[in-house]
């Protein structure tokens, strides 16, 4: 017997909210990355469901660019973040603050 | 069968994800995003997602987790956070607030059965499930006919991501090094 679609929604649901609290709540800027990645793996798991729902395969297509997207993603954010962190020490979002007033 | 390996990958997805969250240690936050990461590739084979199961391991665990790590050790800062300090006061209720608030507008879709509100129609791609061709086939063939374009789009995007990355690592040379330096200085 499989399992309904509802419940693999559910589950995408909360994970999409606790990388989302995630990231809203830490400060280390390593750890808000990867609850970034929590949310992306969220909505494919949302989107490989809705593959199986609707019996189309474009679902399952989309994850694979949301993949390819991610990792260019990850790859040009640790840049950011190793470009940033040779020039000054800490690893929280906090002391990134040039720009405040 | 299907319901005990649901309620394992689940919980396992669930775990690494809180884990993620609340872990100080920042290489103990990128293994248990290995758990949850697993956890997501296991229900895409319970659902005949055969390819993106591999490439999910392949490329997540493989390639993105190890990429955090590898920046961890590089740039030293494994060392652990305080988690009791909260730095802007009320910014956790708020953030539990607003989590609390997506959450119910996410699952009140899903409660009352009206899931196609999200998801939309199917589209003219082709089945997914219907017919004899495996996964892969399925796939390969929507992405090299209907989706091409995309596809090359995306070989675009991943040269402009390694340059880019190249350009932010690498060390800038010594006369743009003094011209950074005198500009700094006042």
């Amino acid at each position: 017997m499989t399992v309904p679609g509802a419940w693999y929604l559910t589950l995408a649901a909360f994970l999409f909210v606790i990388g989302a609290v995630g990231l809203l709540v830490r400060r280390n800027v390593l750890v808000m990355f990867m609850c970034v990645e929590l949310m992306l793996n969220a909505v494919n798991l949302t989107f490989v469901t809705f593959a199986r729902m609707l019996d189309d395969i474009g679902g399952q297509v989309i994850v694979f660019f949301v993949l390819v997207v991610a990792a260019a993603e990850v790859v040009v954010g640790l840049g950011i973040i190793v470009a940033i962190f040779r020039r000054r020490a800490g690893a929280t979002a906090d002391d990134i603050s040039l720009l405040k007033g | 069968m299907d319901w005990a390996v649901f309620i394992v990958a689940a919980i396992a997805i669930l775990a690494g994800a809180v884990g993620v969250v609340t872990s100080r240690n920042p290489v103990h936050a990128a293994l248990n995003l290995v758990l949850t990461l697993f956890g997501v590739a296991v229900l895409f084979v319970a659902q005949q997602a055969h390819f993106l199961a591999v490439v999910q391991v392949i490329v997540y665990a493989g390639a993105i987790v190890v990429l955090f790590l590898f920046v961890i050790m590089l740039l030293g800062v494994d060392q652990s956070e305080n988690l009791e300090v909260e730095p802007l006061a009320g910014q956790r209720p708020a953030a539990v607030g607003i989590g609390i608030a997506a959450l119910a507008a996410l699952l009140l879709p899903i409660l009352f059965g009206k899931w196609q509100w999200l998801s939309g129609q199917a589209s003219v791609v082709g089945p997914a499930h219907t017919g004899t061709d495996p996964n892969v086939n399925r796939l390969a063939k929507a992405l090299f006919t209907r989706y091409l374009l995309p596809f090359e789009a995306t070989s675009v995007l991943l040269v402009i991501a390694v340059v880019g990355a190249v350009v932010l690592a690498r060390r800038p040379l010594s006369s743009e090094r003094r011209a950074e330096t005198v500009t700094e200085e006042p």
